[in-house]
């Protein structure tokens, strides 16, 4: 893969827009890899953990809004608390997350859940459902 | 002893055997848990986003329920409101601005700051009624029943609201041993189950089910023993799959450790609500002398 990066894009209102909302310091993270190495999701994931926040520090977000890792992330907090450079890596996700949100577009349609399904789930999977992927 | 008690939406519809079975053994144990009153829905899920204080309102207005009861202290079951309560409240301790910013928001009289201890019924039968105590109570060992403790993510991150070591947590294995039953200490027992995906991608979690239950069950379990609702529909109730797709894949009941317990303290076994398990545990239990 190609990536093209510039001055522009590594202080661009992208970064710091997920620095602001998720309170963390993107480029302490120096890409070791630990938090795809534990995460219990990375099998569906198109892109790892670590190659998403490496995409944030470059400010390349188009290649973020691409993927489907951000919508994959069950904020299990395995990265968080594994991170050797004291990155909360589950905070960046929910960051990424909320700027698709906030412009009221929805991840998940309730309307579209069926009755048997609402009918079904316990009360906590559907709360914890809308407050992640609706906006 | 009576204590403060936040039953979370849950507990009042698909899991009233985990609150039942609770309720009835801390009884046994000397303890009422009373429930508060007028507590709504703590957010489920704490907010990450260092921007948004709305979202810590929820959990915030119960606590300061909680203290306006005049206790100091609040005991929860479910995994998910304990985290969420918990971690609220640590923000309202330690973070001076959003405290301010959220106590100038609230109309309530007397600032909040974070005075409630938030504890896990685990903590409580750990901390404040100890092993000792409970094995002196024991009616009924489990011995032969092979249980392997699972704790998912919420009891034990992050850190902060840890109610044990993080990656290695003994506090289900030593209730369940000081129970009498064999301990099954497998690899996956604080691996997510996929949580809230169950509401978008829910064949994700299967594979995640999957990867925890064949982990238990290579090492022997015969059931698993769980604290948190989410935990237990997501890893019982597709496993007729899972039985279809592999060949060496068994069914095995999730339950809680609250009906492990009441079990193991004597208690009437209409106490452990065994009917509204996903996957029924009586022909097991019955099958090891524990249930009639
Ligand atoms: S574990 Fe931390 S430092 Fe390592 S790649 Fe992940 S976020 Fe970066
Ligand atoms: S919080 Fe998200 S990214 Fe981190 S390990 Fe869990 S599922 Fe993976």
């Amino acid at each position: 893969m190609r990536i093209t990066i510039s001055p522009q894009r590594l202080s661009s209102e992208f970064v710091r827009k997920v620095e602001e909302i998720s309170g963390q310091t993107l480029p302490s993270c120096y890409q070791c890899g630990k938090c795809s190495a534990g995460c219990p999701l990375s099998f569906a994931m198109d892109l790892l953990p670590n190659q998403i926040i490496r995409l944030v520090q470059l400010g390349l977000e188009e290649d973020i809004a691409n993927s489907k890792t951000i919508w994959l992330c069950a904020s299990c907090l395995t990265c968080s608390v594994r991170c050797p450079r004291g990155v909360d890596l589950a905070k960046v996700m929910e960051a990424l997350r909320l700027l698709t949100l906030r412009k009221n577009v929805n991840y998940v349609e309730p309307s579209r859940i069926p009755q048997e399904v609402l009918a079904e789930l316990p009360q906590l999977a559907l709360v914890s459902g809308f407050r992640k992927f609706t906006a | 002893m009576k204590l403060s008690y936040y039953p979370g939406c849950t507990l009042k519809t698909k899991s009233k055997n985990l609150e039942d079975s609770a309720i009835a053994s801390m009884n046994a144990l000397g303890v009422e848990l009373v429930e508060l009153p007028r507590w709504y829905c703590c957010g489920t899920v704490y907010s990450l986003a260092d921007d948004d204080l709305m979202r810590q309102l929820a959990p915030l207005r119960n606590l300061i329920r909680v203290k306006g009861e005049g206790n100091s202290k609040v005991v929860t079951l479910c995994s998910f409101c304990y985290n969420t309560l918990k971690r609220a409240n640590l923000m309202m301790k330690d973070d001076q601005a959003k405290r301010d910013a959220l106590n100038s928001f609230l109309d309530e009289e007397e600032d909040y700051q974070g005075e409630v201890e938030v504890v896990h019924l685990l903590e409580m039968l750990r901390d404040e009624i100890g092993w000792e105590a409970i094995s002196e109570r024991v009616k009924l060992s489990l011995g032969g029943l092979k249980l392997a403790p699972y704790y998912g993510c919420t009891l034990l991150r992050p850190q902060e609201a840890a109610i044990d070591q993080v990656e290695r947590p003994t506090v289900l294995q030593d209730l369940l041993k000081t129970l009498g039953a064999e301990v099954v200490d497998f690899p996956f027992a604080t691996e997510c189950c996929g949580s809230f995906q169950i509401v978008s991608n829910p064949d994700f979690v299967l594979d995640c089910s999957w990867n925890i239950l064949s982990s238990a069950l290579r090492w022997g379990a015969e059931a698993l023993v769980a604290s948190c609702p989410l935990c237990d529909y997501n890893l019982s109730q597709r496993q007729g799959e899972l039985v279809q797709g592999y060949s060496e894949f068994r069914q095995i009941p999730i339950l809680y450790f609250t009906q492990l317990l009441a079990l193991s303290l004597g208690l009437e076994p209409e106490v452990c609500c065994f009917d509204l398990n996903y996957i029924d545990p009586r022909p097991l239990l019955k099958s090891k002398g524990l249930l009639r």
